[in-house]
């Protein structure tokens, strides 16, 4: 069996070196640290795959299904690569009963992903919200900082032909 | 001292208690679940809940310390009825297949139950997570989890190995390794500790008695059983016998009532393993003090979980370990060559099972190692407590069978093989030898036994001096060898780190998996005895003094199947069939494309509505079993569409009944 560990350490190295600094100069050492570190990483590689989370985990000398443990429990932390952009579905009562699930349905056929993930040319993540708070224009959806009202399929069809 | 009451029986106790050990040593129990004294003491499951006359609400008794002038309550009316309402909380999400379950009346939350005095299970809906993980030591069916996470706690803290921790949050949390991963494809070391502390039946061996009683079955198939030493001493207690109760002879006898033809003793393996380890031993140290490159210091390599635990976390280290194969599959492989030799029958016709205290034997056998000439060394490893599941389901009357012997030649064991179950006792028993073999005396130490050595220290060490060697040993004289036992993973990681640090002063280090060594291995009857290692520990000791034999090399077998078939210790024929090297693995296993991952799936009936598929997609895939995201997308659309549907109907047959009584009365 080839040794694999070098090459591996090594593309690590490259891959990972701006957050293996920062926790050389501000963490290391410091209880308590692991969600900063986790935010810190995160903001500058968009997500935390198993890999960094190894990485961080050895770096801090914490066991990693303790890193695990809180990169699971924080909604926050995502372990898919997210898209260029976030669409989110209300699902908020007044949006179910206006047809949200139908708006779902829609783009899941449409993006070829379920809730939660992310199209395959990077281009979207898709997420349900639980009342974005604006109940008349129902059934309502955000994409990235903009709400998009009384929403259909087809509708959906033209916003999204806008973002192409 | 403190003074509080209980129920208002006054009672005096150490500052520091607790009230739930306060009450205990009063007397007067507090039903409880997660809690594990010294271990887990978290307040997780609250069924330990008392009222304290003041406070606000009820308290957690594991976790809330007695202080002078408490009023506590363990029976009154609100605590009853809370504990009963946790309780039903607690089975909301808990599956109650309890007839089909391997803990059935051995269930800690079923007896919880009974002593409640719970009748009824109000609260019915959503269930979290039903993974079935299937390993090829462990398998974990979360669908039992209680998420006490006694677990967790035996796997942090205890044996500092941290492959099992809470993943999730909320009502999806789950115990598991990290990212979800099945537990054959992380670095767990398979030591079975989280199965001995499991409640229910969430953690437990992957079982083999199928496998066994197939063979038992097939007339084509000469069955061969061999009986760890651990064994003898703590199965009794699953038919009720006391603790420390031996047990050797009923053994022999329930095996061969099972219908096994050739009852032998892994004993006698031992002693093989001591004439090889000790050879190879004195050949490294002869190497190293003669100016020759050796690894020292030489570490055992019995125990499975242990070697597992090195070829994770240190894999830069693995020369030091003996090349030695474990004793079980040693007889292995002396059975189906040696034997089958002997007895003339065509290897493929064995079929060979280890009666072990241990559920890393599960995994030991399915290394490629452990094979030669195209046949695995051992076919089944069976926990102490598959195998009384087997003798009960057999009808046997254990407690009352009468003692017989091994079956000859394999059978034949010294004391010195007896003490291989306990932490110490390998060292010792190789000593005992060794220094013989040395210096032509026996060793100096009263009955034999290397004291300093001896006990449930986790790191214990002795100095043996040699003066006077025979002449071919000239080069020790004078020497300090130095040794050092430990037991459990904590123990082991300081060795370990003085090791990689160069900063080692010992020749040779004993090392098992499990706390106390397999006496305590995971593969052994639960017990909620505080002195279960004492007890099992001095049966062992009982076991070896019992015997005139007490010394490895004296055991005439031994020297037979030298003088027959292997020649020498360490000779040509013994490197091929009892040693064995060892795979660099890591602690992400990035060292080695190698899992032991059996099965993996959620329960097919039921499907979490919208799950983002990635998390347990990334296992799936690592595992190896797999349904497609779209097949899992559209049965879980399939289940929401239906609730939907039968929502919808719900509130139709509202509406049509209040039209029904609005026409009516017009």
């Amino acid at each position: 069996m080839p040794d694999r560990t070098a090459a591996l350490t090594e593309q690590k190295r490259s891959d990972y070196h701006e957050i293996g600094d920062l926790i050389d100069l501000y963490f290391k050492g410091k209880q308590g640290c692991l969600i900063q570190v986790l935010h810190t990483a995160q903001g500058l590689y968009g997500y935390l795959p198993l890999e960094l989370q190894q990485y961080i985990a050895d770096k801090l000398e914490l066991p990693l299904s303790e890193v695990s443990g809180v990169v699971t429990f924080y909604s926050f932390f995502s372990i898919n690569p997210r898209g260029e952009h976030t669409i989110r579905v209300c699902l908020g009562t007044a949006c179910y009963v206006r047809g949200g699930k139908k708006i779902i349905d829609h783009l899941i056929q449409k993006l070829g992903v379920e809730v939660g993930g992310t199209t395959a040319d990077g281009k979207y993540t898709f997420e349900i919200a639980r009342c974005i708070g604006a109940c008349g224009l129902a059934p309502a959806l955000m994409i990235d900082d903009v709400v998009y009202r009384q929403m259909s399929p087809s509708k959906v069809d033209s916003v999204l032909a806008t973002f192409q | 001292m403190l003074h509080l009451t209980i129920n208002g029986k006054p009672i005096e106790v150490p500052e520091g208690t607790t009230i739930l050990e306060a009450a205990r040593m009063n007397s007067i129990d507090i039903p409880s679940l997660c809690y594990l004294k010294d271990t887990n003491v978290i307040g997780s499951c609250r069924i330990c809940v008392v009222e304290v006359k003041g406070a606000k609400t009820l308290q957690a008794s594991c976790v809330t310390q007695a202080a002078e002038g408490m009023e506590v309550f363990t029976n009154s009316r609100i605590v009853r009825e809370s504990r009963k309402v946790l309780y039903e909380l607690i089975l909301s999400d808990h599956d109650k297949d309890c007839l089909f379950c391997k803990r059935n009346q051995s269930c800690e939350l079923q007896k919880l139950g009974i002593q409640l005095g719970v009748e009824r299970s109000r609260f019915e809906g959503d269930r979290s997570t039903r993974k079935v993980d299937v390993s090829v030591s462990i398998t974990r069916d979360l669908s039992k989890c209680i998420l006490c996470r006694r677990c967790v706690s035996v796997c942090n803290k205890i044996q500092q190995t941290s492959v099992l921790n809470t993943q999730n949050r909320g009502f999806k949390t789950e115990v598991s390794p990290a990212m979800n991963l099945p537990l054959g494809a992380v670095n767990c070391t398979f030591c079975g500790q989280c199965t001995v502390v499991c409640p229910v039946g969430a953690l437990k061996e992957t079982s083999a008695t199928e496998k066994v009683w197939a063979a038992l079955n097939d007339p084509t198939r000469r069955t061969v059983v061999q009986v760890a030493p651990a064994v003898r001493v703590a199965i009794g207690e699953e038919f009720g016998l006391p603790a420390g109760t031996r047990c050797t002879g009923k053994l022999a006898s329930a095996l061969k009532e099972l219908g096994f033809d050739d009852v032998f003793d892994t004993n006698w393996a031992a002693d093989l393993t001591i004439m090889e380890e000790g050879t190879e031993f004195l050949g490294r140290v002869k190497a190293a003090l003669t100016g020759g490159a050796a690894s020292l210091p030489m570490i055992t390599s019995c125990s499975p979980g242990w070697i597992k635990y090195i070829e994770h976390n240190y894999p830069e280290q693995l020369s030091h370990l003996s090349t030695c194969k474990s004793p079980h599959t040693m007889m292995g492989a002396i059975v189906k060559s040696y034997f089958a030799k002997n007895e003339n029958i065509d290897p493929k016709d064995l079929f060979v099972v280890s009666v072990m205290p241990c559920t890393a034997k599960k995994f030991e056998i399915e290394r490629p190692e452990m094979q030669n000439g195209g046949f695995p060394n051992v076919d089944a490893v069976l926990t102490t407590r598959e195998l009384a599941e087997m003798i009960h389901s057999a009808g046997i009357d254990f407690a009352t069978l009468r003692d017989s012997a091994f079956h000859n030649p394999l059978g034949l064991s010294s004391g010195a093989a007896d003490i291989f179950g306990v932490t110490g006792g390998v060292m010792e028993a190789a000593l005992r030898t060794v220094y013989e073999l040395v210096t032509g005396r026996e060793l100096p130490f009263d009955k034999l036994h290397v004291t300093p050595i001896v006990g449930l220290d986790q790191v214990k060490d002795a100095a043996i001096r040699i003066e006077d060697a025979k002449p071919e040993y000239a080069f020790l004289n004078g020497v300090d060898v130095r040794v050092a036992v430990t037991s459990g993973f904590a123990g082991a990681r300081k060795l370990m780190d003085q090791i990689r640090a160069g900063a080692s002063p010992y020749h040779f280090i004993e090392i098992m998996g499990c706390p106390g060594g397999c006496i305590t291995g995971g593969g052994q009857p639960r017990s909620d005895d505080p002195e279960i290692r004492q007890k099992r520990m001095a049966a062992l000791y009982d076991e070896d003094e019992s015997k005139v034999m007490r010394k490895s090399h004296e055991n005439p077998v031994i020297q037979k199947i030298y003088a027959e078939f292997l020649g020498q210790p360490n000779g040509h024929l013994s490197h091929e069939l009892l040693h064995t090297h060892y795979t660099r693995r890591g602690v992400y296993n990035q060292m080695t494309e190698e899992v032991y991952v059996v099965d993996f799936k959620a329960s097919p009936e039921v499907k979490p509505v919208y799950a983002p598929a990635a998390v347990g997609e990334l296992a799936r895939a690592r595992a190896g079993t797999q349904e497609s995201p779209r097949v899992m997308a559209l049965e879980a659309e399939n289940a929401m569409l239906r609730a939907e549907l039968a929502e919808t109907q719900d509130t139709v047959s509202v509406f049509k009944r209040i039209i029904q009584e609005r026409n009516t009365l017009h």
